[in-house]
C-alpha cells in the first residue's frame, strides 16, 4: 500500500481518473496541493487569470470531448469566482469536478480568512457535492466525483478540502477504489420495454414525424442512431440550440433549429406534426414559447436519461426514461425498414408542406455594399473554415447569428452556454477546446460586450500559445438587449450602449496577439483569409457591424411555436 | 391538496440541506418536515408534508428522488397510511377549576400530563394532525396556552408496502 500526503493523493487520484488537464488558480488553501502538482508531468495545470474563466475552460474541454473538465481553486473568493461557470454547466448537463480549496477543518465556522461555505454556496448549481474531512477519504471522493458527474444527467460536482486534510507532512495509505458504487445513485439507461413498444407503434402510425434532438444525444454520444433513424423514418429533424450538430446540419432532412429564434420551418413542422419524437430535449420556454399552445396535434414521445425532465413542462403521451443511445438501440431493433415500406410516399405530404416552408427562406438577409451584416460574416466564416472549426460562443445576437448561419455537421463542435446565457462563456471555452483539441481550429465567436467578460484570458492564450481565433461582431451595443428595447421599449436604449470602447486591435496587440480590424464589405473576405492563414498564433477579429440588426425569426411572447416575427415589419 | 411525501436518504452532512433546498428553489411548499435515523443508522427517514397539485407533487417527487443522497421516494397519501404527530404543549392553570378541566379534556384527547408546576401544566398528545388542532383549540377555550411544540407529521404505508433501501 502507497503512502502518501493528502495533497498527493489529490493528484494521484486525479492520474487515477485519467485527467489530463487541471484549470485552475493557486492560492493559501491549496498550495500543498499546488506543491504535489509541480512534481509530476502527467497532470498538466493551465494557469488562468480569474476563476470563472478557470471553470468555462473546464467545460468547453468538456462539451468538446465528452470527458470530465476539472477545476481547481483556493478557498474563499477562489472557490466563490467560479460559481457563474458551475451554474452554466449545470444548466447544459456538462460534466466537471471542481476541487476548491477550504480552511482547515478547525476554523470552518469561524469566518476564517478566505472562508467560504462552498459546499452551500454552490448547492443549488451542482449535481452533488463532497466536503472531505479525512485524507483518507480523498481517494474514494474523487472517484464518486467523476463518477457522478459523467453518468447519468451529467453535471458539476464540488469537491471541498480543507487544508489540514491535504497537509504535505502527515502520510495516509492510498487505495484507489477499483469500481464506484453507491446505492442511492442509479441512473436508468435502458428504456421500459413496454415504453419503446408504444413510441414505435406512434412513429409506425405518424404521417406528420419530426424528430426533436436536443444536447442529451450529444451527451449519449448517439448522433449516428439519431441520423440512422431519421433515414429510416424519411422524418424532419429540428435540433436545440444544445442540440446542434447531433444530426448534420447540412442534411437534406435537417429543417434547422427550433424555438425562440428557430427557422420558420422548424417552428412550423413541430406545430403541425402529429408525432414528436423528442431525444435528451427538455421542452424548455425558449422553445416552446406558450405550453397551452403548444403543438395541439402532435403525440409526444419523451426520450430522456432525467425523469425529473418528462412532463415538466410539456406532458409526454409516451415517457421513455434512458439513455438517448440505448433507447434509440431499443427503437432500432423494433424498427426495420420492412416495417415501414413506401415510408418515403407516405410522408409526401408532408414534406411538400415543409418544403413551401423552407420556400419562404426565413434567414434571408439584405446584404447592402459596404456595412457589414453579421449574419454575413458567420456565412464568410463557415466558408474560410470549411465548416469544420469548434466553434465556441458567448451569448448575445451573434450567438444565434452562429446558430443559425453555421450549419454543424459534427457533434461537440459548437458549444455554448445555452441554459445560463452566460456571457464571457466563448473566450475561455474555446481555450478548453483547443486544450483538448491542439491540432483543430478553435474559434470564438462573441461581441464587444461579451469579450470583455473575460478578456483577461487573452493573457492565458499567450502563455500556453493557444492560436485561437476571435471573430467578434462589433456594434458598438449590446445587441440583443437592444434588439428587445427596439421591439418592446419604443427604441428607448437603456444602458446597452457602450460608450468609450477599447481599441481591439491594439488590446489584442498589448497581449502579444495579432489584431485585424475589418470595416466595410470589401475587406471581410482577405482579413478572414489572413485570419485563417496564421496557424500559430491567437488573431483577434474585431469586425464593425450593422448596429440595427435584429436576429430574425422570433416567436411572438405567449403565442404558439410557430407565431413569428420574419423581419421587422413581416409575422406569421 | 395535502400530501405526505416520505423519503429515505443517506444520513450523511448535507443531505437534509440539498432536500430543504429542493423546495426553496423550486418554490415548493413544506407544511412541516420531520427526519431523524432509522433502525440502519446509516439511513434517515424524512417525512414531508406539502400541498401543490398533481404535476407539482409529481415533480417533487421526481426532483427529491434525483438528490444523489436519496434512495427512495413515495407519496404515502396516494394510498393506504398510518400518519402521526406528537405535540408538547404548555398551558396555565391559575385555580382549581381551570385545573380540573385541563385534566378532563387531557383524559378526552388522550393526553398526557408530563410536568406540573404551580401554575401550569404540561402535557404531551400524539394523533393526526388534525387531532393535535382540535386538542389546541380546545385548551385554548379553556385557558391560556403558554406554548407548545409540535414535531411535524411522520408516517408509515399500511400493510405489506414499506419504503426499504
Amino acid at each position: 500500500m502507497k503512502m502518501m500526503s493528502g495533497a498527493a493523493m489529490v493528484v494521484e487520484a486525479l492520474k487515477d481518473v485519467g485527467v489530463t488537464h487541471v484549470f485552475g488558480y493557486p492560492g493559501g488553501a491549496v498550495l500543498d496541493i499546488y506543491d504535489a502538482l509541480f512534481a509530476q508531468d502527467d497532470v498538466k495545470h493551465v494557469l488562468v487569470r480569474h476563476e470563472q474563466a478557470a471553470a468555462h475552460m473546464a467545460d468547453g474541454y468538456a462539451r468538446s470531448t465528452g470527458k470530465t473538465g476539472t477545476v481547481l481553486v483556493t478557498s474563499g473568493p477562489g472557490a466563490t469566482n467560479t460559481l457563474t461557470g458551475i451554474a452554466t454547466a449545470y444548466m447544459d448537463s456538462i460534466p466537471m469536478v471542481v476541487l476548491s480549496g477550504q480552511v482547515p477543518s478547525n476554523l470552518i465556522g469561524e469566518d476564517a480568512f478566505q472562508e467560504t461555505d462552498m459546499v452551500g454556496c454552490s448547492r443549488p448549481v451542482v449535481k452533488h457535492s463532497f466536503l472531505v474531512k479525512r485524507a483518507e477519504d480523498i481517494p474514494d471522493a474523487i472517484a464518486k466525483a467523476y463518477y457522478i458527474a459523467n453518468t447519468g444527467r451529467p453535471g458539476p460536482v464540488v469537491v471541498d478540502l480543507p487544508k489540514d486534510i491535504v497537509n504535505v507532512m502527515e502520510e495516509h495509505p492510498y487505495v484507489f477504489p477499483t469500481d464506484v458504487s453507491m446505492r442511492s445513485y442509479n441512473p436508468t439507461v435502458r428504456g421500459h420495454m413496454k415504453q419503446v413498444k408504444k413510441a414505435v407503434a406512434s412513429l409506425k402510425k405518424a404521417e406528420r414525424p419530426v424528430l426533436y434532438v436536443g444536447g442529451g444525444a450529444i451527451t449519449a454520444e448517439a448522433s449516428g442512431l439519431v441520423t440512422q433513424l431519421a433515414e429510416l423514418l424519411q422524418a424532419p429533424v429540428t435540433c436545440t440550440l444544445m442540440g446542434l450538430g447531433a444530426f448534420p446540419g447540412t442534411h437534406e432532412q435537417f429543417v434547422g433549429m427550433l424555438g425562440m429564434h428557430g427557422t420558420l420551418e422548424a417552428n412550423k413542422t413541430m406545430h403541425n406534426s402529429d408525432c414528436i419524437l423528442a431525444l435528451g430535449a427538455r421542452f424548455d420556454d425558449r422553445v416552446t414559447n406558450n405550453v397551452e399552445k403548444f403543438c395541439p396535434h402532435a403525440d409526444i414521445i419523451h426520450v430522456d436519461i432525467d425523469p425529473a425532465s418528462i412532463s415538466k413542462t410539456v406532458n409526454a403521451h409516451i415517457p421513455v426514461v434512458g439513455s438517448v443511445e440505448t433507447v434509440l438501440e431499443q427503437i432500432l431493433n423494433l424498427l426495420t425498414p420492412e416495417e415501414l415500406p413506401e415510408q418515403k410516399a407516405k410522408l409526401a405530404d408532408w414534406w411538400a408542406q415543409i418544403t413551401q416552408w423552407r420556400s419562404r427562406k426565413c434567414l434571408n438577409f439584405e446584404q447592402g455594399e459596404s456595412v457589414i451584416k453579421p449574419q454575413k460574416v458567420i456565412e464568410s466564416l463557415y466558408q474560410h473554415t470549411n465548416g469544420e472549426a469548434y466553434v465556441s460562443s458567448d451569448v448575445g445576437q451573434h450567438q444565434m447569428f452562429a446558430a443559425l448561419y453555421y450549419p454543424y455537421d459534427k457533434p461537440r463542435r459548437w458549444i455554448n452556454s445555452g441554459g445560463l446565457g452566460t456571457m464571457g462563456f466563448g473566450l475561455p471555452a474555446a481555450m478548453g477546446v483547443q486544450f483538448a483539441h491542439p491540432e483543430a481550429t478553435s474559434v470564438v465567436v462573441t461581441g464587444d460586450g461579451s469579450i470583455q467578460m473575460n478578456i483577461q484570458e487573452l493573457s492565458t492564450c499567450l502563455q500556453y500559445n493557444l492560436p485561437i481565433k476571435i471573430i467578434s461582431l462589433n456594434n458598438r451595443a449590446l445587441g440583443m438587449v437592444r434588439q428587445w428595447q427596439d421591439m418592446i421599449y419604443k427604441g428607448r436604449h437603456s444602458h446597452s450602449y457602450m460608450d468609450s470602447m477599447p481599441d481591439f486591435v491594439k488590446l489584442a496587440e498589448a497581449y502579444g496577439h495579432v489584431g485585424i480590424k475589418v470595416d466595410s464589405l470589401s475587406e471581410l473576405d482577405a482579413a478572414m483569409e489572413k485570419c485563417f492563414s496564421i496557424t500559430d498564433r491567437l488573431v483577434f477579429m474585431d469586425i464593425a457591424v450593422d448596429q440595427n440588426e435584429h436576429v430574425y425569426p422570433m416567436q411572438i411572447k405567449y403565442g404558439a411555436m410557430d407565431d413569428m416575427r420574419l423581419s421587422k415589419t413581416e409575422r406569421t | 391538496m395535502k400530501r405526505i411525501i416520505s423519503v429515505l436518504m443517506e444520513n450523511a452532512p448535507g443531505a437534509l440541506s440539498r432536500i430543504v433546498g429542493v423546495f426553496s428553489q423550486r418554490g415548493y411548499n413544506v407544511d412541516s418536515l420531520c427526519v431523524a435515523p432509522t433502525e440502519d443508522p446509516s439511513l434517515s427517514r424524512l417525512t414531508i408534508i406539502t400541498h401543490g397539485d398533481d404535476k407539482v407533487i409529481e415533480q417533487i417527487t421526481k426532483q427529491v428522488n434525483k438528490l444523489v443522497d436519496v434512495l427512495k421516494v413515495i407519496d404515502l397519501s396516494e394510498n393506504a397510511h398510518i400518519e402521526r404527530e406528537m405535540m408538547l404543549i404548555k398551558v396555565a392553570t391559575r385555580n382549581e377549576a381551570i385545573r380540573a378541566e385541563v385534566k378532563r379534556n387531557a383524559d378526552i384527547f388522550r393526553a398526557n400530563i408530563l410536568d406540573v408546576s404551580l401554575n401550569n401544566y404540561t402535557m404531551e398528545v400524539t394523533g393526526t394532525t388534525d387531532k393535535l388542532d382540535a386538542f389546541a383549540t380546545t385548551m385554548a377555550q379553556c385557558t391560556e396556552i403558554i406554548e407548545s411544540s409540535r414535531t411535524g407529521v411522520c408516517g408509515l404505508a399500511r400493510g405489506e408496502r414499506a419504503l426499504r433501501p
